[in-house]
C-alpha cells in the first residue's frame, strides 16, 4: 500500500504544481508546459493503480489507458504549438502595422516577444 | 443494432474520404455523409421509441472486458439535434464555403474535421465507457479548436488557443478523476460504477473533479471566457455547431454522471452550488449580450447565458436524494432541461447562421450599421425574429415548453427562486433580441436622430456609445448589400421554422424521455393541457 501511496502523492503533487502554473503563467507556451505537467500527473496516477492490489501480475487496463491519454496528450500539445507558431508569426508581421485593438494585442506581441528568445537562442 | 456503431463510423469515414478528395468534390462527398449520418439516425429513434433502451456491446465483448455503446430516449434526443442542426448547417456550409476565394480555401478542412468532430460527439452520446468518454471529448475538443481557427485570422488563432488550453485542463482534470474511481472501484463501465460507487472519499473526490472538468467544458459562468471569442470569432457554420452542439455534449455527460453514476452521492449542496452559477451565467450572460455592439459577440454572449438555465436541473433533482425523483415535478424539471437543450441548439444555431447571411451581405457585425435590413433582407431579418422567439421562450415555440416546464417544476419544487431568475433571464432575452430586430428597422439614410431614440429605450446607454462609436463614414451613407445565396438563408430558416414546429411535437418527447428514467408521467394531463397540446 505504501507504494501506491508514494505514488499517487506524487501524482497529487505533479498535478497540483501543473494547476498552479497553468494559473499564475500567462505566457502561452509555460501554459502549454503546465498542462503536460498535470497530463505527466494524472498519467502517473492512472500507472500506480495497476499496481493497487499488489497482486502477482499488474492491471493492464490503466496501462492501456495510459498509452492512449499519451497519444492524445501529444495530439494536443503539438497542435498547440502550431497554433503558438502561427501566433505568433501572425502576431509579428502585424507589429509593423498600427495597432488600434489596445490591451489583448499589446498582450499578445509582448508574449510572441517572450516565445521568440528561446527560439534565438536554440538556432545557432 | 449495431446502427448504434454506424453512428460513429459514418461520419468518421466520412470524414476520412473528405481528407483524400480535393476542389468541390469535398463539399458533395460532406454533405452526403452528413445526409447519411442523419439517416442512419431516424432508425435508431424509431427503435429506442418502440423497444426502449439499446445496449450493444462492440466485438461481442461484455462489459468489463469489451467497451459497450447505450442509447436510450436522452441519448436520442441528442443525437437527434445533432442530426438535425448538422444536416442543415451543412447544407448552409455548402453555399458558404462556394461563395469565394477566400473561402474556398477554407473548405477543404471544414469538411474533414467537422464530420470527425460529429463522429466525436455522436460517440459521446453512445458511449458507456468513462474513460473512453474522454478520448471522444477530447477528439470533439481538438476538432472544435480545429473550426474555430479555421478563418486563420490573428483574433481566431488566439481565441482558439485559449479555447484549447481550457478544453485540454478541462479533460485532465476529468482523467483525473476518471483515474481516482477507477483506482477505489476498478470499474469504468457506467452502469457498473453505478453499483460500485460508495461515499469514500477518493469516489467523492472523483465526483467532483469529474463534474469540474466538465463544467470547464460547459462553459458555466467562471469558465466562460473562452466561449465568446472562440465562437464570435469563427465562420458562421462554425459558430452554429459549436454554440448549437458541440457545448451540449459536456452537458449530457454531466447528466450521465450525475444521474446515472453518482444518483446516491449527489449532494444538496452540490446543486444548489450549480444552480447558482447558472442563475449568475443566466444574468450576466445576458447583461453582457444587451451591451455588446457586434452582432456575433451578441450571440455569443447569449449563448453563455442560455447555457445557465441547464444547470437548475442539479439544484432542483438532488435537494430529496432519490427521493425527488418519485415527485411530478422531477420529470417536470428533466424534461424542461432538454427541451431547453433542444430549443437553444436549433435557435442559436438559426442565429449564427442567419448573423452569417448579414455579415456576408453587409461587410461587417456592427450592429449600428445594419440599416433598413429588414427591409432589403427580410428573410434573414424573419429568420433572426423567429429564433429570438423562441429563445426568448414565446408560445409556439419549443423554447417556450422549455421554460414553461422549468418554471413550473421550480414553483412545484418549493425553489421559487430559480423561476425568478427565469422570468429576469426571459426579459434580458427579449432586450437583447429587440436590440438586434430593432436595428434592422432604422431606415436608410442617416437618420441618426430618428434611429437613435429607436435603440435607446429598449437597451439603455449603452447602445448610444456603441452607435456613437462606429458612425464613421464607412457608415453614413447608405452600404451596399452583396447577394446572400439562397441556400443560406433557406437553410437559416429551416432550423428557425423547425424551433416553433417542435413546440409542437412535445408529447412524444416527453414519453420519449420519462420511460427510460423509469418516470411514468403522472402530470401529463395536466401539464399537456396546459402546453397547449390538442390532445389530453
Amino acid at each position: 500500500m505504501t507504494t501506491f501511496l508514494v505514488y499517487s502523492l506524487t501524482a497529487a503533487l505533479l498535478a497540483g504544481l501543473g494547476v498552479h502554473g497553468l494559473i499564475t503563467r500567462r505566457h502561452l507556451l509555460r501554459q502549454i508546459m503546465a498542462l503536460n505537467v498535470i497530463a505527466g500527473g494524472v498519467f502517473l496516477l492512472l500507472i500506480s493503480t495497476a499496481y493497487r492490489n499488489q497482486g502477482d501480475f499488474a492491471d493492464p487496463v490503466p496501462q492501456a489507458m495510459v498509452l492512449t491519454g499519451i497519444v492524445v496528450a501529444i495530439s494536443s500539445t503539438a497542435f498547440a504549438l502550431a497554433l503558438l507558431r502561427r501566433i505568433y508569426v501572425a502576431q509579428g508581421q502585424a507589429q509593423d502595422e498600427a495597432q488600434d485593438e489596445a490591451q489583448g494585442q499589446a498582450q499578445m506581441d509582448a508574449q510572441a516577444n517572450d516565445v521568440s528568445t528561446p527560439r534565438d537562442e536554440s538556432t545557432p | 443494432m449495431t446502427l448504434a456503431a454506424w453512428m460513429i463510423l459514418v461520419p468518421f469515414m466520412g470524414g476520412v474520404a473528405c481528407l483524400l478528395l480535393r476542389g468541390r468534390a469535398v463539399a458533395w462527398v460532406g454533405l452526403a455523409a452528413s445526409a447519411a449520418t442523419a439517416w442512419t439516425c431516424l432508425p435508431l429513434l424509431r427503435h429506442v421509441w418502440h423497444s426502449g433502451p439499446v445496449r450493444i456491446d462492440l466485438g461481442g465483448w461484455a462489459a468489463p472486458l469489451g467497451i459497450g455503446l447505450y442509447l436510450d430516449g436522452l441519448g436520442a434526443m441528442f443525437l437527434l439535434l445533432t442530426a438535425i442542426v448538422g444536416l442543415l448547417v451543412g447544407v448552409y456550409a455548402l453555399a458558404f464555403f462556394g461563395r469565394g476565394r477566400e473561402y474556398a480555401r477554407m473548405e477543404p478542412y471544414f469538411w474533414p474535421v467537422w464530420l470527425v468532430l460529429w463522429g466525436g460527439l455522436n460517440g459521446v452520446y453512445l458511449s458507456v465507457d468513462v474513460f473512453n468518454v474522454y478520448v471522444l471529448l477530447e477528439m470533439v475538443g481538438l476538432g472544435a479548436v480545429g473550426l474555430t481557427v479555421l478563418s486563420g485570422t490573428n483574433d481566431s488563432l488566439v481565441a482558439g488557443l485559449r479555447y484549447l488550453l481550457a478544453t485540454m485542463f478541462g479533460s485532465l482534470i476529468y482523467l483525473l478523476g476518471v483515474a481516482l474511481l477507477y483506482a477505489q472501484t476498478g470499474h469504468l463501465d457506467i452502469f457498473l460504477l453505478a453499483d460500485a460507487v460508495d461515499g469514500s472519499l477518493p469516489v467523492l473526490v472523483a465526483f467532483g473533479l469529474m463534474t469540474g472538468g466538465l463544467l470547464i467544458k460547459a462553459a458555466l459562468l467562471p469558465f466562460h471566457f473562452w466561449l465568446p471569442p472562440a465562437h464570435a470569432g469563427a465562420p458562421a457554420p462554425v459558430s452554429a455547431i459549436l454554440s448549437g452542439m458541440v457545448t451540449k455534449a459536456s452537458f449530457f455527460l454531466l447528466l450521465r454522471i450525475w444521474f446515472v453514476v453518482f444518483p446516491d452521492v449527489t449532494a444538496p449542496v452540490a446543486g444548489q452550488l450549480l444552480g447558482v452559477l447558472g442563475a449568475a451565467a443566466v444574468l450576466w450572460g445576458s447583461l453582457q449580450a444587451v451591451r455588446q455592439t457586434r452582432l456575433k459577440l451578441l450571440v455569443a454572449y447569449s449563448t453563455v447565458g442560455q447555457l445557465g438555465y441547464l444547470f437548475f436541473l442539479f439544484a432542483l433533482l438532488t435537494p430529496a436524494g432519490g427521493e425527488a425523483w418519485s415527485e411530478g415535478w422531477a420529470s417536470m424539471a428533466w424534461t424542461g432541461t432538454v427541451f431547453h437543450v433542444f430549443s437553444h441548439g436549433l435557435a442559436k444555431a438559426a442565429l449564427f447562421m442567419a448573423a452569417g447571411c448579414l455579415v456576408l451581405a453587409m461587410g461587417t457585425d456592427e450592429l449600428a450599421a445594419m440599416r433598413d435590413i429588414a427591409g432589403r433582407l427580410p428573410v434573414v431579418t424573419f429568420t433572426l425574429g423567429v429564433a429570438g422567439v423562441s429563445l426568448m421562450g414565446l408560445p409556439p415555440s419549443v423554447g417556450f415548453v422549455a421554460k414553461w416546464m422549468l418554471l413550473k417544476a421550480s414553483l412545484a419544487s418549493g425553489q421559487w427562486w430559480w423561476a425568478v431568475v427565469i422570468a429576469m433571464g426571459g426579459l434580458l432575452t427579449a432586450a437583447y433580441v429587440f436590440k438586434i430586430l430593432s436595428f434592422t428597422f432604422v431606415p436608410v439614410g442617416g437618420h441618426d436622430a430618428n434611429a437613435r431614440p429607436k435603440a435607446g429605450p429598449k437597451a439603455g446607454r449603452n447602445v448610444d456609445q456603441g452607435a456613437n462609436e462606429h458612425q464613421g463614414p464607412k457608415n453614413s451613407g447608405v452600404p451596399e448589400l452583396r447577394p446572400v445565396p439562397a441556400l443560406m438563408t433557406l437553410a437559416a430558416l429551416t432550423l428557425a421554422a423547425l424551433c416553433v414546429l417542435f413546440g409542437f411535437r412535445a408529447e412524444e418527447v416527453i414519453a420519449l424521455l420519462l420511460r427510460d428514467m423509469g418516470l411514468e408521467p403522472p402530470f401529463d394531463a395536466v401539464l399537456i393541457g396546459n402546453i397547449g397540446g390538442d390532445r389530453p
